[in-house]
């Protein structure tokens, strides 16, 4: 059984309410911040942890805490990202929902470290009722003196308020975020300069996500360098992933980044297998703009070692081979699934989520998402297959914002990988109509092996 | 990042292997038109009076192969060069590289996959960025087999014509309307592929600054609407004139036909741009533009020279159909001075040019 | 009638401005649309809009380019229950492509679509960040997971009442 430093009081009972999360411990990482560290101290215990920010791009934290700047007489911000909309990923809303404490607590460390006195928590407007529940917690925080001014008569501030976003995937993008924030349409700001010297309302800000923030509260509990002890190199800590798809138990786990794929898709304590004793085909382990595997590349390597969850290992192989961790959005798919069918639902969503600000998102992901459906619907020609191909390709890298490579990632990956599935669909439109492809010569590796 | 404190007076950087100094702060682009002529990258969205423009449309992207000369690592993504701020010793490629050539064909293209390609009716043939854009860094037809976008038609008022399906959401009428203007009532409505220009509420678009929107616009989504059809830009002439106004410089270009004024547009200069008159944008006020339409209304100072901009690159057309018939037979016998008068012109405005498969030719007007 | 808050909404709206900084208070326009798309019944009319720009003071268009750019505010009216089924990926994986079906079926309408008798409006939306528990739609402020035919019967037939 691995060790958990987030969830393991999550199912406590009542653990919602101040009293029993206080009982629990909690609230300790801000009286020992607050009474025995400088700001600086905290960064630094972040930095020695080698936390990763757990929204997605896996910078890490403590550096991005020291680049913020500190001019005289300007506020700076803490911005949490709870926008959580990236499909595969329901990992921050889990933590929210049921130990909110555990986010305002980390929130108050890291404002403390940061210098915020007001800081935000940016909500994607579907999870209204996580509000309330967060808004209850903040409450209770504040009426037992955790927020406010003074606190702990330490001299410093804190505040915290909860935005709800309202329906749009780009503002988990940290500068899209801040203009929803200020009320605007969620467009990225082109970069430079980047939020750490001009971020909400021109000011210095950080933006991290919700788990980031929530790691906070045992890096500085047990300190940076017992945390990094935990993991393989640099993917130190625990991780949260959110499994779904075509699993026995999917759901949200919390993993020390010790286990192999193999382990988290088989095991009881985490997938628990693939159900109706169908075979895994392929899997999608860090969200939906991560590259797909299919099922022989995802449990080894191309070199032929097991395939890890952490950073490095689901990264080996580059985008060729390998995939990512990205966001921990883990969906697992059976031999009944459809490649072609599921990657044009992502194309869709893309469309769908693209801010339209610049040519190749705006034009390029509906058009792939036309391509992908005339291939599915059985009227695709062949030479779709390579345009799809040219088209992410034109796209990728050439964008304001990563939206654009994430609308072409799992494209490319799909086609890597199963580009005969593609053709089939192309020479078989009539069947392609009535049956799914299936497993193809991307067999099971667990059954070859046995 | 953007704060420059102790930084030299003068920065060198190397675009296509020619060298430069220039002020720090200077974006890429700037440094390049600095220089001239076709390493200057193309720029459909940035517009260097308008604060804030720039970054959206991905023509201009670059390669930098050297950050600085303190940083030489190259830059792994290509750049939005109206964007990027100069470092000492950058070594920058555009034209010698093929990674830009590549991306921005691919950029001409996904500007082009919804575009109506409607030229042949189109106010803006001839000074149309797109077309230019189409023609120097496009490839031939297109591979875009799907119904082209389109949007309601929206009346925004007496003075501007809004083609929507034209437009390519440079943004940077919604910057004059923000900083020229006092009351910005149009703006960009929803979102992705289905973003577009609008007032929501199809309000006239009157204030006195709002003509300037129609000197920006780089195609032909923003026309004017006391112009519109009466020519086609290649039959009229442009001389320079000015007036004494006392809203604005007053200097502006007039398009004659014979004695008839029948466009008046500020002064552009070689990038398509609003020329600046002591320093400061030569924007002009709504009277200079709709009310003075008499040549006496103005002091006649002489011919515009022609610059890549301002021409008339008739014929070059992405993609172009011969037309199969010669321009009288077309116009039914009638006198083919005022050739695009679309109003007297039978069908043309009931055609859908979106589902026409390619660009329009002639031959898709008849009736 | 011209549009008014009640007192408790602009009691709210005052509470939401005052998070922000002096003179931002244009931030609160995302919650204050939210705030007046359940208080004027669902949806968003161009009055609604105008409305809520000058109680944040700033200027229509502002509003308008912000209403119409988040998918959860709804530009026309909506039928009493609104049911917003995911149909993104995952929950692909898991049949939600069925339950629209059935839903399109049991209601008679199209995505997009209310009853004639005003009841329900169907939506497919995508991802809600609940992928596990497919498939699942969202109906007002809550989620409904693990729907099945006969949870569906079960919805329409409560919401009927
Ligand atoms: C299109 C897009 C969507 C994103 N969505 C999220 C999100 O929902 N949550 C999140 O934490 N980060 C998201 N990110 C990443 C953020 O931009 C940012 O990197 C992150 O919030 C930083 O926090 P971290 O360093 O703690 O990971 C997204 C990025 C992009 C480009
Ligand atoms: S890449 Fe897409 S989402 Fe990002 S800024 Fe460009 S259009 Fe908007
Ligand atoms: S109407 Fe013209 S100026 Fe305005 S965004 Fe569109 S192309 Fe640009
Ligand atoms: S001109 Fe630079 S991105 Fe448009
Ligand atoms: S895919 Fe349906 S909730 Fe994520």
């Amino acid at each position: 059984m691995g060790r958990k430093l987030l969830l393991d009081k999550a199912h406590v009972e009542n653990i919602r309410l101040y009293e029993v999360y206080r009982r629990e411990g909690g609230y300790r990482s801000v009286e020992k911040a607050l009474k025995s560290m400088s700001p600086d101290q905290v960064t630094d215990e972040v930095k020695k942890s080698g936390l990763r920010g757990r929204g997605g791009a896996g910078f890490p934290s403590g550096m991005k805490w020291s680049f913020l700047a500190k001019p005289e007489g300007v506020p700076r911000y803490l911005v949490v990202n709870a926008d959580e909309s990236e499909p595969g990923t329901f990992k921050d809303r889990y933590l929210m929902e049921f130990i909110p404490h555990l986010l305002i607590e980390g929130m108050i460390t890291s404002s403390y470290a940061l210098g915020s006195n007001n800081s935000y928590i940016y909500i994607r407007g579907e999870y209204a009722w996580i509000v309330d529940i967060l808004e209850k917690a903040i409450a209770e925080a504040r009426n037992n003196g955790w927020l406010g001014k003074n606190i702990l008569g330490s001299g410093f501030d804190c505040d915290i308020h909860v935005q709800r976003g309202a329906g749009a995937y780009i503002c988990g993008e940290e500068t899209a975020l801040l203009e929803s924030l200020e009320g605007k349409r969620g467009n990225p700001r082109i970069k430079p300069p980047f939020p750490a010297v001009k971020g909400l309302w021109g000011c210095p800000t950080v933006v991290n996500n919700v788990e980031t923030i929530a790691a906070v509260v045992p890096i500085i509990n047990e300190g940076g360098e017992e945390y990094a002890k935990i993991g393989i190199g640099k993917s130190t800590g625990t991780k949260l992933i959110s499994a779904c798809g075509n699993i026995n138990k999917p759901g949200v786990y919390e993993i020390d980044m010790t286990i192999s794929v193999e382990e988290f898709i088989y095991s009881d304590e985490y997938c628990g297998g693939i159900p109706n004793g169908r075979k895994l085909k392929a899997c999608i382990p860090g969200g939906s703009s991560v590259p797909i595997l299919p099922a022989n590349l995802l449990l080894k390597t191309a070199k032929g070692e097991t395939r890890m969850m952490t950073y490095e290992s689901l990264a080996d192989g580059g985008f060729a081979t390998g995939s990512m961790m990205g966001s921990g959005g883990f969906i697992v798919m059976d031999d009944r699934q459809c490649v072609v069918r599921h990657t044009y639902t992502l194309a869709r969503f893309y469309r769908h989520e693209s801010c339209g600000q610049c040519s190749p998102c705006r034009e390029g992901t509906g058009w792939m998402e036309k391509i992908l459906w005339n291939i599915e619907t059985g009227k695709g020609k062949m030479s779709d297959i390579d345009l799809l191909w040219d088209i992410q390709r034109k796209i990728e890298g050439n964008t304001i914002c990563p939206l654009g490579d994430a609308a072409a990632w799992p494209v490319a990956a799909a086609i890597r990988h199963f580009r005969d599935e593609f053709e089939w669909h192309v020479n078989n439109p009539e069947e392609a109509q009535k049956r799914n492809y299936g497993l193809a010569h991307y067999a099971d590796p667990l059954v070859v092996t046995a | 990042m953007a704060e420059q404190t102790n930084t030299p007076a003068n920065l060198k950087v190397t675009i296509d292997n020619i060298t430069v100094e220039v002020a720090p702060g200077t974006t890429i682009l700037q440094a390049a038109r600095q220089i001239g002529g076709d390493v200057t990258p193309p720029a459909m969205c940035y517009y260097s009076k308008l604060e804030g423009s720039g970054g959206k449309c991905r023509t201009c992207l670059v390669e930098v192969a050297a950050g600085s000369a303190a940083d030489p690592r190259p830059m792994p993504k290509l750049v939005a060069s109206c964007r990027t701020p100069i470092a000492e010793g950058m070594i920058v490629k555009n034209i010698t590289s093929d990674r830009v050539q590549e991306a921005r064909a691919g950029v001409v293209e996904f500007l082009l996959v919804n575009h109506p390609l409607d030229c042949p009716v189109c106010d803006q043939a001839g000074e149309c960025h797109l077309q230019d854009l189409g023609y120097e860094h496009g490839k031939e037809g297109t591979r875009y087999e799907f119904k082209r976008r389109t949007f309601e038609p929206e009346d925004i008022g007496p003075y501007i014509q809004l083609h929507m399906n034209r437009c390519i959401l440079c943004y940077r009428c919604t910057y004059v309307a923000d900083q020229l203007t006092d009351d910005r009532v149009h703006g960009v409505l929803d979102r992705g592929d289905h973003a577009n220009i609008s007032t929501h509420i199809s309000k006239a678009i009157e204030n006195n600054f709002c003509g300037n929107m129609i000197d920006v616009c780089p195609v032909g989504a923003l026309t004017d609407k006391t112009f519109r059809f009466k020519n086609r830009v290649w039959f009229t002439k442009p001389v320079e004139a000015h007036r004494d106004c006392d809203q604005c410089c007053g200097k502006v270009t007039l398009w004659q036909r014979g004695e008839d004024v029948l466009r008046v547009t500020a002064r552009k200069d070689e990038w398509g741009e609003v020329q600046s008159h002591e320093g400061k944008p030569g924007w002009i006020c709504n009277t200079c533009r709709f009310e003075k339409k008499k040549a006496s209304d103005w002091v006649i100072e002489g011919p515009t020279k022609i610059n890549r901009h301002s021409v008339i690159s008739q014929g070059h057309y992405l993609g172009l159909k011969k037309p199969t018939e010669t321009l009288p037979a077309v116009m039914d016998g009638r006198d083919p001075k005022l050739m695009m008068d679309i109003h007297s012109v039978s069908e043309v405005n009931r055609v859908d040019i979106s589902e026409l498969p390619g660009p329009a030719t002639s031959d898709n007007f008849k009736k | 009638m011209p549009v008014q808050f009640s007192d408790t909404a602009l009691a709210e709206v005052k509470r939401l401005v005052a998070r922000y900084p002096e003179g931002k208070q244009k931030s609160a326009l995302l919650p204050v649309l939210h705030l007046a798309q359940d208080e004027f019944g669902g949806w968003l009319s161009t009055e609604i809009l105008d409305y809520v720009a000058s109680l944040l003071k700033i200027t229509p268009i502002e509003v308008y380019e912000v209403a119409t750019f988040y998918s959860m505010y709804n530009l026309k009216p909506v039928g009493k229950h609104v049911f917003e089924v995911c149909q993104t990926g995952p929950c692909m994986l898991n049949g939600s492509d069925e339950i629209i079906d059935y839903i399109k079926e049991k209601l008679g309408i199209r995505p997009g679509e209310t009853t004639t008798d005003g009841l329900f409006t169907l939506k497919t939306v995508e991802c809600l960040g609940a992928c596990g528990y497919a498939p699942m739609m969202q109906m007002g402020k809550n989620y409904l997971e693990h729907l099945t035919r006969e949870q569906v019967d079960q919805i329409i037939a409560e919401s009927r009442k």
